[in-house]
């Protein structure tokens, strides 16, 4: 039971006031704006959006200078927001097998076609502090290779496992059936994938990090390959009802991951490779791995594996990925608890009590 | 998924279905062009035609679809803003918009160019000066990202690539 407190009014406001000029920082270093943090704090802006559930890179960079950098209070903040907009439509499924790709690798196949391009990344990177960007003036242009063509077909792996059929197939469903929305329905079990995706989509990184990273480790294990990884744009389109037809909105940045996994096969399966899927706004590549694996590990029921581990627990993984309502709670601790404290002060007081006596009781028995 | 296509090629047959084939394309042009832009050209026009709000610009959400594996169920990944529009011209033509993001003058001019674009007579001329160098934008940047990934293709076991 929380019993409300009142008062405080004037410490809370100053309270702000503090934390206002202590977020504005040193007043000699000039203000932080949000198109610095929106074109170069680009990957906390796309874990923000993603977490945050809303694409808007503006607003993201807005609500990571209000959080000074606290991508989770950020992420609340964004989540807020969304809560004050209508929803106009949604938007017909993206088409990833057609997006514009930046980066785009396979730990399945060397040669796949189209090719493996690293893009901008942080592996093969030696992790050694660069000390240059202590400095300004990096002004490092990157290499353009003048012949690649910006409409060569990149097949999903997938596709080109599945021409020996080893692979199972992702079935479109029935377009008049409706989708799960999390924001609109509460979360029921057992879940769908389409409730288990979205879940996951809108997951906390570090959460979802160390449950993929327990199945592999053996709690539940799920032997996965990276089998395609890509990050690049693809066009959103919706079929607004007064115009009838499909039209394109604009472009957003999302990064995808097929997790190719082994199976041994069931009763009415053969034995072949199963799938995870992993997605998220912008350039989000461990977060779609992480999200991959435990897709995979929740499926657990649908292919006839054992559930033995918390990755395999929809309940436990569904319940527990959100960080706004995770921290939400965790947090709520910190605010006052005085008369339920007094209870259970009075409580253990009286346990005390009625110990110390009975003890007594005991030896005068003797 | 429609690309960047030339929304109004002269082989065209003027017809109801070809009519909303193009007012497709150019709608999905001008939501992803700059609006810079769309400013610049708006006030270079030499006749700037008198209008009326039918629904002023409303900011909202559209919920981004997916498919699992990319190609079978729907899930719902997450919402975007984007930002509507309504205007009537003069001449009694109605434009729409859906813009991503939050900027109302973005989508008032995707609006307005939506309803000037409808008339046949301003469609060339439009079509030279605002669609295809949208058009030539959006292709330049991807052909750009495309050059930069592809000189950083890999082969993980071969060690002799195939340059001088």
């Amino acid at each position: 039971m929380y019993v409300a407190v009142k008062g405080g009014e004037k410490a809370i406001e100053n309270a702000h006031r503090l934390l206002a000029e202590e977020r504005r920082g040193d007043r000699q270093v000039p203000e932080l704006t949000i198109a610095q943090i929106k074109s170069q704090m680009t990957l906390a802006v796309d874990r923000v959006m993603t977490e945050g559930s809303l694409y808007d890179r503006d607003l993201a960079a807005l609500a990571i200078k209000q959080a000074r950098g606290d991508l989770m209070e950020a992420i609340f903040l964004l989540r807020a927001f969304r809560t004050t907009l209508p929803r106009f439509a949604m938007s017909e499924p993206i088409d990833t097998t057609n997006m514009k790709a930046r980066r785009r690798i396979s730990s399945t196949y060397k040669d796949l076609p189209g090719g493996q391009m690293l893009g901008p990344t942080f592996d093969y990177t030696h992790r050694l502090l660069d000390f240059s960007l202590m400095d300004d003036g990096n002004e490092t242009q990157a290499e353009q290779d003048q012949n690649a063509d910006p409409d060569a077909d990149l097949p999903r792996v997938t596709t080109i496992l599945n021409h020996e059929g080893l692979i199972e197939q992702e079935r479109p469903d029935d377009e008049d059936a409706p989708v799960v929305d999390l924001t609109r329905e509460p979360l029921d079990f057992p879940a769908g994938r389409d409730a288990r995706l979205q879940n996951l989509a809108r997951g906390d990184e570090g959460f979802l990090l160390s449950m993929g990273y327990s199945t592999q480790r053996g709690y539940g294990i799920t032997h996965p390959f990276a089998g395609e990884i890509r990050m690049g744009e693809v066009e959103v389109e919706i079929v607004p009802e007064d115009l009838g037809f499909p039209v394109v909105i604009g472009e957003i940045t999302v990064t995808e991951c097929e997790m190719i996994n082994q199976f041994k096969g069931s009763a009415t399966q053969p034995p072949q490779f199963t799938r995870g899927y992993g997605l998220t706004f912008g350039h989000g590549e461990r977060k779609a791995m992480a999200m991959a694996l435990v897709d995979r590990a929740m499926r657990a029921k649908e292919l006839g594996e054992e559930v033995v581990a918390p990755a395999q627990d929809e309940e436990f993984v569904l319940y527990h990925s959100d960080n706004v309502e995770a921290s939400g709670f965790v947090q709520h601790l910190k605010l006052p608890h005085y008369v339920d404290f007094q209870g259970e002060l009075e409580m253990v007081r009286n346990l005390r009590k009625e110990q110390i006596e009975q003890q007594q009781m005991l030896k005068a028995g003797e | 998924m429609s690309s960047v296509k030339s929304p109004c090629s002269q082989q065209q047959q003027p017809g109801f279905f070809d009519q909303n084939k193009d007012r497709q394309a150019w709608m999905g042009l001008l939501a992803r062009a700059s609006k810079t832009t769309l400013e610049q050209v708006w006030q270079d026009l030499s006749e700037r035609p008198e209008y009326g709000m039918l629904r002023a610009p409303e900011t909202g959400m559209v919920m981004v679809r997916a498919r699992a594996g990319g190609e079978g169920g729907r899930f719902n990944l997450g919402e975007m803003t984007v930002t509507r529009c309504v205007v009537r011209t003069a001449d009694g033509r109605m434009g729409q918009s859906y813009v991503a993001g939050r900027d109302h003058r973005h989508a008032e001019l995707v609006a307005l160019f939506d309803a000037l674009l409808q008339n046949p007579e301003r469609r060339d001329q439009l079509n030279r000066d605002l669609l295809e160098p949208v058009r030539a934008a959006i292709e330049e940047k991807r052909t750009q990202n495309t050059r930069k990934a592809a000189a950083t293709k890999v082969d993980f076991f071969t060690m002799v690539r195939g340059e001088d």
